[in-house]
């Protein structure tokens, strides 16, 4: 039998960091301020209902455009020469580099009355802020996670053996046969790695919404964020039923892509 | 296979390529029968693969025709041409099972769904792969995925199967039966077959004619018997099979002078005391009492191989191998005898054996006793000698005088190596610079098709004023 020793830190890491803070959540979500047993942390919890089904519809379309722009620009970054792959690929990960918040600030500052946009608009005689909505939201969403989409298409793809698309079109495959009946199916198992990556991190995001949504554009992150600091009850309710509703999302995904898709 | 006429389906008319300013094809021409299943051999990095993507369509020539029954298909994408490859590394797909791979090809071409199933099923049960329709092909053996890629390319019913080295990736025993297996399937379906392998012995076995190549351009073609028993050239001859090839001087028509001795042959119209190459196959030798041999050497090594010994005999200075069922003692003196038939007498690969420079001193030191020249862009330095600037020199310098130079940088840089062939003593190697060849020496294995740096030993070479510029 192999020695499990090296694993022990792990373990410990896995159980002290992971399984006891799940627990704790657990436990708090099913008991009241005193500490009784008490299923009022749901019930409270289904207030927010509208937040919740508005936040898994805004990470929900967020995903669609991401995976929509991500799609043929993973594609055509592979029919790229080698050298400007590397450049291209870098230039989308700079952003990242930058911290979270400036990046959300920077487009509020984009978006606002008097701002870049609004003044190139106002040649066309249109004024107007244009932050502060769901449209904002989504976009600073998309923004956000737009290269965790790429990177992972663009990996898949770029590893597909050129001389399997040279065997397609030697089996008589035009450009758009290849497409669809090589590259495309080939290439899925980086789809599935791409929304995962961009769906659960953007169904559970805070300060984005806040900065970039109006009055009515709150969602669950921040909801469990600002509830937190009076009602860590509900906070963990709220927590534990996003959990569990990635958690069914995942299996979801598993069912469609390959075990290895899903790190 | 020989039959009168025979009705050409590909052909290549001076096809020349380039990749980055490297020749790699340099105005091939190549006739390729129906039905046929033809070979082209050669080393790594001589064409053949680039030949065949050629016919496949993956390469487009910079200059040349690519005639397909009678019509110039040049720009033809690999798609609209009836051709289809077995690829290298089989190039199957992942995410289709054993079935959808083969059908593959006839899905394309909306076929009726039963029509499909009827000739999946037939073509999967030709190549032995009945009942594994279902099967993944990532949990396929080598050969089993081998015959996948073949029964991809034939359903589709191509008027020719381009096969590169595809059997590379087997181990040996499957690699023998599926030599086999391929000559049976190509048989049975009389489809063409151009197959790419760098591998005599596949060659010889499989081929109705064999294509050897080196450097860009076509040695040789002919079936397996003459390009073993003839062979054009000592690279031919060293390429297929094992081969006694010695430096010789054609004296008259059918009388050759190898090893100091003279000898009869067959061979015409050589002139008279031509240098030659001379081809003696290790089994055309005969052992004989040393009064009774034509040659007379000693035994040096002896290796038991099965069917026969492997003697290695010195002649001289020379390495002689006999193939005899014979053995030998080793260090006894023993006579070899070859009749004239098995003496094969080619011409030699470069015209000339020194290597001649016809340059100009561009610069010269009296005092401190050298010149230098120009060649190939690099100035070189000659030291011990004084010429005065401007003055012709002939530089003669034998193939002793060549070395590959050890510290990496040497006169001249990045020159291909061509062909190194051994001639019983020493390897004879040719070298290609920008400008033209060169012959030289080595008692080392070079690999044919890398870049070497060249050094000169002017020390032994000869020196002779042409012409003098400078007046006064």
């Amino acid at each position: 039998m192999k020695s499990r020793k090296p694993s022990i830190p792990y373990i410990i890491w896995m159980v002290v960091f992971t399984m006891i803070p799940i627990v704790m959540i657990a436990f708090t979500a099913f008991t009241d301020k005193d500490g009784n047993f008490s299923l009022e942390p749901f019930t409270k919890a289904f207030f927010y209902t509208d937040v919740f089904t508005k936040s898994l519809w805004i990470a929900f379309i967020s995903t669609v455009i991401c995976l929509l722009l991500a799609y043929p620009l993973a594609y055509f970054i592979t029919k790229m020469k080698k050298s400007t792959q590397n450049t291209v690929i870098m230039l989308l990960m700079i952003p990242m580099w930058m911290n979270f918040l400036l990046r959300i600030y920077a487009w509020v500052t984009i978006l606002q009355q008097n701002g870049p946009l609004d003044k190139a608009l106002s040649i066309l005689g249109i004024h107007g802020t244009y932050y502060g909505n769901s449209s904002a939201v989504i976009l600073g969403m998309v923004y956000e996670f737009l290269p965790f989409m790429v990177l992972p298409i663009y990996t898949v793809m770029s590893k597909i053996d050129s001389s399997l698309i040279e065997a397609a079109q030697d089996l008589g495959s035009n450009n758009f046969a290849v497409f669809k009946k090589v590259i495309f199916p080939l290439s899925i198992p980086g789809v599935i790695s791409g929304i995962t990556l961009v769906f659960v991190p953007s169904a559970s995001t805070f300060l984005v919404a806040q900065y970039l949504g109006g009055t009515d554009d709150i969602m669950i992150g921040d909801i469990i964020d600002k509830i937190f600091w009076t009602d860590q009850n509900t906070g963990s309710a709220i927590s534990l039923i996003l959990m569990v509703f990635i958690f069914v999302f995942l299996i979801i995904m598993n069912f469609f892509g390959d075990e290895e898709a899903i790190a | 296979m020989e039959q009168a006429a025979k009705k050409s389906i590909v052909s290549l008319k001076d096809i020349f390529v380039r990749f980055d300013g490297e020749v790699i094809l340099n105005h091939i021409n190549l006739d390729i029968h129906e039905k046929e299943f033809l070979t082209i051999l050669g080393p790594s990095g001589c064409g053949k693969t680039t030949t065949l993507r050629i016919i496949g369509g993956f390469v487009e020539p910079e200059s040349g025709d690519v005639i397909f029954d009678g019509k110039r298909i040049n720009g033809t994408p690999p798609n609209k041409r009836n051709v289809n490859t077995v690829f290298q590394r089989y190039s199957l797909f992942p995410h289709l099972n054993v079935y959808d791979n083969v059908a593959f090809g006839l899905k394309l071409k909306k076929l009726p769904k039963n029509e499909i199933k009827e000739k999946v099923t037939k073509m999967l049960a030709t190549v032995d792969l009945k009942g594994y329709e279902k099967r993944n092909i990532a949990k396929l053996s080598g050969g089993q995925q081998q015959r996948v890629a073949i029964a991809r390319a034939l359903v589709c019913d191509p008027d020719i199967i381009l096969l590169d080295e595809p059997l590379g990736a087997l181990d040996l025993k499957l690699r023998k039966c599926m030599q086999l297996e391929l000559k049976e399937i190509q048989q049975k379906t009389e489809k063409t077959f151009i197959y790419v392998t760098h591998d005599q012995e596949e060659a010889l076995t499989m081929s109705d004619r064999v294509v050897v190549m080196n450097n860009g351009v076509i040695e040789q073609i002919g079936t397996p018997e003459d390009i073993y028993n003839e062979p054009v050239n000592a690279f031919v001859a060293d390429f297929i099979g094992e081969a006694n090839i010695l430096n010789g001087t054609m004296i008259d028509d059918c009388r050759i002078s190898i090893l100091g001795k003279e000898l009869e042959c067959v061979d015409k119209g050589f002139g008279k005391n031509t240098p030659v190459d001379v081809v003696i196959r290790p089994e055309d030798i005969e052992i004989t009492a040393p009064k009774d041999g034509q040659l007379v050497g000693t035994v040096e090594k002896l290796t038991f191989k099965g069917v026969h010994y492997e003697i290695s005999v010195r002649c001289g200075k020379c390495e002689i191998l006999i193939h005899s069922t014979k053995s030998a003692e080793i260090g006894s003196v023993i006579g070899m005898r070859i009749i004239p038939f098995n003496i094969q007498i080619m011409n030699k690969l470069l015209p000339f054996y020194d290597n001649v420079i016809e340059t100009c001193v561009t610069y010269a030191n009296e005092e401190e006793n050298y010149f230098e020249f120009e060649l190939e862009g690099e100035t070189v330095k000659v030291d011990g000698k004084y010429f005065p600037q401007d003055t012709k020199v002939k530089i003669t310098l034998p193939p002793e005088a060549l070395s590959l130079a050890g510290d990496g940088i040497g006169h001249l840089k990045d020159l291909y190596i061509e062909s190194v062939v051994y001639k019983g003593e020493h390897n004879e190697i040719i070298l290609e610079s920008d400008d033209r060849k060169w012959l030289m020496l080595s008692d080392t294995d070079e690999q044919v098709a890398t870049y070497v740096p060249l050094a000169f030993d002017f020390s032994k070479a000869k020196f002779e004023v042409i012409d003098t510029l400078k007046e006064g």
